[in-house]
């Protein structure tokens, strides 16, 4: 075959690598981090003045340091390393050019000017109106054209995807259908365009409402659209998330899935379902009627729940299989006992998994039921909510991939090992104190985004009770931890990037471990070599778990004042 | 493997496994117990949300407030009026940069109908210690039955970010017996 690129040939998999889409995957990933490191700061700052004892910013710089955290971390850098997994997924994995690298980096290009843009508008001090930018409040006209810039360019990188997918597919690449990791990066692609067209469709005209081009602004359409773009973004997220614990169980144990068609239908449920979502923002709203808002907080008979719960399975089973045809039978959970728990991409996916079912799944389905809503509502059981999804979940799966990116992509092998084995447990415990600690002091009524919780300067006196100043104690602490776990994250990565040893392109990386093409079930689908005890048994502790929590907060709604 | 193309071409066809099947129905009839209960609970539960909800000019609702004030006022406290409607009546309460406004004092065990608006930007009505949580919007008079059935003194607090003095915006209400 002539040179129809140029690329490397992978030692590890023997796979064809493009030069161009690795020089994309490095940039969009450093760049990413770098944004995790600056929202991660403000968080760190944020946490800080939440913290009643310390009470670190004056309001108006955490209300400033609110908005650019949220902005950084949510919107950034997610979304750039949302762009190096799409590359990964379609040209690595697919043995594949990219298409049209040049529009890739524009994209990336546009993607960078945006989010310094809308960061600049934050810093100045002039736009310190949250992430969600609510009307009528008013930011500075570059904070929405800056979000608008970022959205044109992430579009522009799913464009690129789609084209790698159809050169590979038109080029013979691979055999058969796509794999899996493909796609759920085709998956959370195809949200993330419904995701950008939303956000176009009520940015724009925002944009134009402030430099006085359109009068009014209503503000119940704006959240109703601004939400499609917002919640569906999370769920670019959850989709991503998956395919990355897909990608490290395959990597990491040559897992399978226990049925390819199942767990494709559950990618398929996020794409039908998932963008309904905007409506749980919604609940507590006037003028939407209760059968809009039961259809579409529930995904439509909670139909995408459903394929979360299918992943929550499948994953931990390819994983269970994996091992157990490796010959880790004994008892329930040999498998899992003699995991490479030391690996830190498999201890940052499997907590993630954890961490995002219970934590993060439970209360989302919870909060996100139409009455219950009413007890939850913008207080801090929200934030406590989507740190369990979005960090926990999403951040701690992309740490964790990062760490074979490393070796694979950059070619560097990894330096502080010993640090890297510690930093999925500091980083995922530390997000896990944040989140459970947040929705306890949220379930005693305490509200999010707000700068002083004891009311000194109000003219009308509020008591908290005491719990909730120890809850909100607790949340500093476990910022703190998580903090930690992000700067040994940033280190570590950085480190290696820049420092780290190169590896030559003929050479095997040896850290962390990738295992020689791993034996894996032999059969998936066949009931006779399937079984997976111990999975079964972590899943059944979930759904109890579930039920519980989801019925003792309907018993919480009883108790309150009767409304109608 | 996940990263690679399935190895069986014809994958769809593949037998789906016993335990993920059962997982399958055990998920989906539960998402079915969870859809329902929320119908089920605007017939036997007592905590739901009215659709009631009209659009109205802040002028116009800041006039209905101002009558209800007029007329039913009974003292004043820290420059707040502290009004007492009867019950069943409709009751206003402004949601402003940065106050709650006026004081409400309810009966315990009475019915009223409270209305909700912003006269600026958004607001969140947060009953404390109750915590029940409603969205407030500028445009919008969003109408809530509500029947206090415990006595006391209860902050009303801004859970919706309303710029610098947001966390300074605390109204109250008080139930008698």
């Amino acid at each position: 075959m002539g040179k129809l690129f140029d690329y490397r040939t992978c030692p590890t998999t023997g796979l064809r690598v493009d030069r161009a889409a690795e020089k994309l995957i490095k940039a969009n990933a450093v760049v990413a981090i770098v944004f995790l490191a600056i929202g991660g700061l403000f968080g760190l700052l944020v946490a800080l003045t939440r913290w009643p004892a310390v009470h670190f910013l004056p309001a108006d710089w955490f209300y400033l340091a609110l908005t650019a955290h949220g902005l950084d971390v949510l919107l950034v850098w997610i979304i750039f390393f949302e762009m190096a997994i799409l590359y990964f997924a379609s040209a690595i994995l697919l043995n594949s050019r990219l298409a049209g690298p040049k529009w890739a980096w524009t994209g990336f290009g546009l993607m960078l000017v945006g989010a310094l843009t809308t960061n600049v508008a934050v810093l100045q001090g002039g736009s310190s109106v949250m992430f969600t930018s609510y009307v009528p409040m008013m930011a500075e006209p570059h904070f929405y054209l800056g979000i608008i810039l970022f959205a044109v360019g992430a579009l522009i990188g799913c464009g690129v995807f789609f084209g790698t997918l159809v050169i590979a597919k038109r080029d013979k690449t691979y055999e058969g259908s796509i794999p899996l990791v493909t796609f759920g990066a085709l998956t959370a692609a195809i949200i993330a365009v419904f995701t950008i067209a939303s956000g176009a469709i009520i940015l724009i005209p925002t944009l134009l409402w402030s430099v006085g081009l359109v009068s009014h602004i209503d503000p119940l359409i704006y959240k109703t659209i601004w939400w499609a773009m917002g919640h569906s973004s999370q769920q670019i997220n959850v989709a991503a998330h998956v395919a990355v614990w897909y990608a490290i169980a395959a990597m990491t144990f040559g897992a399978k899935p226990l049925s390819e068609k199942i767990s494709r239908m559950a990618f398929l449920m996020y794409i039908l379902f998932l963008q309904l979502a905007s409506a749980h923002h919604l609940l507590a709203e006037p003028g939407l009627s209760s059968e809009w808002k039961i259809f579409n907080t529930s995904y439509a008979m909670y139909l995408a729940v459903l394929g979360s719960m299918i992943h929550g399975l499948s994953v931990p089973g390819a994983i269970e299989a994996a091992q157990r045809s490796r010959g880790l039978t004994k008892g329930m959970f040999e498998w899992l006992r003699k995991a490479p728990w030391g690996n830190p991409a498999f201890a940052g996916m499997f907590t993630s998994l954890v961490f995002f079912g219970f934590i993060g799944g439970i209360s989302g389905v919870v909060m996100g039921t139409e009455q219950i809503n009413l007890i939850m509502h913008n207080t801090l059981y929200v934030p406590g909510h989507f740190h369990g999804t979005v960090v926990a979940g999403t951040t701690l799966a992309f740490m964790a991939i990062t760490y074979l990116l490393v070796p694979l992509i950059f070619r560097r092998e990894l330096m502080m090992k010993k640090l890297a084995t510690w930093q999925p447990y500091v980083f995922g415990i530390g997000v896990a104190g944040i989140s459970v600690f947040m929705m306890g002091a949220g379930t005693l009524g305490v509200a999010r985004r707000h700068w002083d919780m004891t009311f000194a300067d109000a003219v009308l006196p509020f008591d908290f009770p005491a719990a909730a100043y120890l809850m909100m104690g607790l949340n500093g602490i476990f910022a703190c931890m998580a903090a930690l776990g992000g700067v040994m994250f940033v280190v570590i990565i950085v480190g290696s990037v820049f420092f780290g040893k190169k590896l030559a392109d003929d050479e095997q990386p040896t850290y962390p471990e990738v295992p020689p093409e791993a034996a894996a079930v032999s059969h998936y689908g066949s009931s006779d070599t399937l079984k997976i005890p111990g999975t079964v048994f972590l899943v059944s502790i979930f759904f109890v778990a579930f039920v519980l929590y989801y019925f003792v907060n309907w018993k919480y709604l009883s108790e309150v004042w009767p409304l109608s | 493997m996940a990263l690679t193309p399935p190895s069986e071409r014809i994958w769809w066809r593949q037998p789906i496994a016993k335990v993920e099947l059962i997982w399958i129905i055990v998920a989906f009839t539960w998402g079915l117990i969870m859809f329902f209960m929320m119908i089920y609970w605007h017939g036997a539960g007592k905590q739901n949300l009215s659709n009631e909800a009209y659009q109205i000019k802040p002028q116009a609702f800041a006039q209905k407030a101002q009558a209800m004030i007029d007329e039913y006022q009974v003292r004043e406290e820290s420059g707040f009026p502290v009004v007492r409607p009867p019950p069943g009546s409709d009751v206003y309460l402004i949601a402003r940069l940065w106050q709650w406004w006026p004081i409400l004092e309810f009966e315990k065990d009475q019915s009223y109908r409270l209305h909700l608006s912003s006269m600026d930007w958004q607001h969140g009505f947060s009953l404390q210690p109750v915590n029940i949580n409603l969205q407030v919007h500028p445009g919008y008079d969003m109408v809530v039955t509500i029947k206090p059935d415990v006595a006391g003194e209860y902050g009303v607090l801004c859970n919706e970010f309303c710029g610098i003095g947001h966390h300074n915006m605390v109204g109250k209400i008080y139930v008698v017996e």
